[in-house]
């Protein structure tokens, strides 16, 4: 149990900084899982809280005791890696129990915790073998065992399911919540797979280019993306994003192809004559005979989905997406009408790309249980 | 592309045959030598097929060459040398491989250009060192006036003296450093990957810790290539134990079969018995072809890197 406190990290290679400042305040036995793009630094960040990268400026504490010159072991960190990066010559257990074996621990004692977590992840039959003779999965289960029995105050995922394939990750993604909740650790979790994020975090970080673009839990961040970027980012399939300027006398925002889209009349009132993105996630629209929507666009094609389909509009020079379970008769080239849900327009400044409206997050009950 | 066709591959064959006659020849040509009296050894035309006399010659090479005692001077030096260099070279590549330093690349090429200088190259200023290892740490105390210094100083004369002739430390230690063993072991560790590094940093192990726990084990295959290269390179030494050594009780064996191959001289001088020559060589060949027979799966391996 231990809570993490980083202020102002920044990493830099030579002269290319890429962390710029990075302040996160992770609390004890919470669930963070820092979320972005390839190159954003996130693994970076994740290495200098094991204490794999030297921090260039600020600090990251470990239960309130500043680390930055401590070895990776004094931390109480254990880390699992995505490569599993499991001794290849040793058995399982040898795996498991080696950081037990490098601090001393007697061979009686070691063999006891070795055993007591192998059969906590359901690799009791698997002691005497050797990494190369076990599956991705059953791999993955041995680096988190030899995360596990070293009893650590923080565990650090590096993405640790992005060599598995889609099903067994669902599986290990359900593990590794399940753990999570029986060892009450803090836990601190890399990924660019936003279906992780969205499901294992109590908190998401959302990373882009070496600063935090966005803190929150998952449903703060998919109803309130704090910037184009976590906009864009969150959620699948994409948010529409249009350009465009409010206009407060009708309360809708002309947009750049000359079309009208309406908002609502207090937030084209508090943001009158701003240059403005409009989001509109593909969700939260829907399809509606032509002429009686919010706007007209041209239908183009479909995806199948299984359950709903995605439908492609071109509406002037944009693509607009539909996510929609109804099957209406339209064919390529005519026209629909599409209609806006309520509180579903999101309205970024198109010059800094934040959020501007503040509305209250709109959570279903059950979401806010959770 | 490989392709297969019957005409290719029977010239394939033919060339590869050809190949292995042209090395076997040597051999049984020795091997005929080794088993005739010296009357037929010498009998014009040769006899090219073996005779019955191998087990006497052979009885005659290992008593008039003192071979027994011979081997075992040999096999000390030849592990010496084995376990110096894989020692060495490991260390060295570790060194090399796994810390950052600004010298890292500088001391690698330092090493690898040795490659182009054979102990035969610099022969003459290795004898120097053998016989005062001291030398260069006395010409630099030299050079730099403390000898003089203390000695005005204290009246003591600084000398330090470490002589390496005719001992197994001067046999054994100018051919320990080893460039090639560097370098196989810096291509082994290179493809170690980093998460491995990292997970054993994550357990606590210390550098040595890693180099012992995991490194070794995991060259396993490396270092019984290295091993038998070694080994045979050291057996086969010639030259600078000829140097090194004047008491015949640290003589190698490559030098005592030189003295069991007659010499011609202006008067004459002895018969040249051929065949108690040949014995010999084939009792020398011995150890190096068993330990590359024995080790050769593992030698294989070791060079191609596919351990796993």
């Amino acid at each position: 149990m231990a809570h993490i406190t980083i202020q102002n990290v920044r990493k830099s290679y030579a002269k290319t900084e890429v962390v710029h400042g990075v302040s996160l305040e992770v609390q004890s036995g919470e669930f963070v899982v820092i979320l972005g793009p390839s190159g954003c630094g996130k693994s970076t960040l994740l290495r200098m809280i094991a204490g794999l990268e030297s921090i260039s400026s600020g600090d990251i504490a470990i239960a309130g005791k500043v680390v930055n010159d401590l070895e990776p072991h004094e931390r109480g960190c254990a880390m699992v890696f995505q490569n599993y990066a499991l001794y290849p010559h040793m058995t399982v257990a040898d795996n498991i129990g080696y950081g037990l074996k490098v601090a001393g621990l007697p061979r009686a004692e070691r063999t006891a915790k070795v055993a007591a977590v192998a059969a906590s992840v359901g690799l009791t039959e698997f002691l005497d073998r050797r990494p190369g003779q076990l599956s991705g999965g059953q791999r993955q289960r041995v680096a988190m065992a030899r995360a596990i029995v070293r009893e650590p105050a923080v565990f650090l995922f590096d993405e640790p399911l992005s060599n598995l394939d889609a099903k067994l990750r669902v599986q290990m993604r359900h593990e590794i919540r399940r753990i999570h909740n029986q060892i009450s650790a803090t836990s601190v979790f890399v990924t660019h797979d936003q279906a992780e994020g969205m499901t294992l975090a109590d908190r998401l970080v959302v990373m882009n280019k070496g600063v935090i673009e966005q803190v929150g839990t998952p449903e703060e961040i998919y109803h309130a993306p704090a910037s184009v970027y976590v906009g864009g980012f969150i959620g699948s399939p994409a948010m529409n994003f249009m350009g465009g300027m409010v206009s407060p006398k009708q309360g809708c925002v002309a947009l750049e192809n000359g079309s009208r889209i309406e908002i609502p009349q207090a937030l084209a009132a508090a943001h009158a004559g701003r240059l403005v993105q409009i989001g509109l996630r593909p969700e939260a629209l829907s399809l509606v005979p032509a002429g009686t929507g919010a706007f007209d666009a041209t239908f183009d094609f479909v995806e199948e989905l299984g359950p709903t389909r995605l439908y492609h509009f071109r509406f002037e020079d944009l693509m607009i997406a539909v996510l929609s379970a109804d099957k209406p008769p339209v064919q390529v080239g005519q026209p629909m009408g599409i209609t806006i849900a309520p509180d579903a327009v999101h309205l970024f400044a198109a010059d800094t790309g934040k959020r501007l409206e503040t509305r209250a997050v709109a959570m279903e009950p059950e979401a806010a249980l959770a | 592309m490989i392709e297969r066709t019957p005409i290719l591959n029977i010239v394939t064959h033919a060339i590869l045959v050809f190949g292995l006659l042209l090395l076997l020849l040597p051999m049984y040509l020795v091997i005929v030598a080794a088993s005739h009296s010296l009357q037929d050894v010498v009998a014009v035309p040769p006899n090219l097929l073996p005779g019955d006399q191998l087990w006497i010659n052979l009885q005659a090479a290992w008593a008039k060459g003192h071979l027994g005692e011979r081997f075992v001077t040999t096999f000390i030096v030849s592990m010496g040398v084995m376990t110096g260099k894989i020692v060495l070279s490991c260390i060295t590549a570790f060194g090399i491989v796994f810390f950052d330093h600004r010298l890292k690349m500088p001391i690698f090429w330092l090493i690898f250009i040795t490659l182009m200088l054979p102990l035969e190259v610099r022969i003459v200023p290795t004898y120097a060192v053998a016989a005062n290892a001291f030398l260069p740490f006395q010409t630099l105390l030299d050079l730099s006036g403390i000898t003089w210094l203390v000695n005005a100083v204290s009246g003591v004369e600084i000398k330090l003296e470490w002589n390496l002739l005719n001992s197994y430390a001067g046999l054994i230690m100018p051919l320990i450093a080893t460039a090639t063993g560097t370098f196989l072991y810096r291509q082994f560790f290179l493809t170690i990957p980093e998460e491995l590094v990292e997970a054993a940093k994550m357990d606590g192990a210390g550098p040595m810790r890693f180099l012992w726990d995991v490194l070794i084990p995991l060259s396993r295959t490396n270092i019984a290539a290295l091993a038998t290269i070694m080994f045979v390179y050291a057996w086969n030494q010639y030259l600078w134990p000829l140097l090194v050594v004047t008491d015949q009780s640290y003589a190698m064996i490559a030098v005592e079969l030189s003295r069991l191959v007659p010499k011609f001289t202006a008067t004459g001088g002895e018969v040249p018995k051929w065949h108690i020559a040949m014995a010999g060589t084939l009792i020398v060949m011995l150890p190096p072809i068993v330990v590359v027979v024995a080790m050769q799966r593992w030698f294989v391996r070791g060079l191609i890197n596919t351990d796993k």
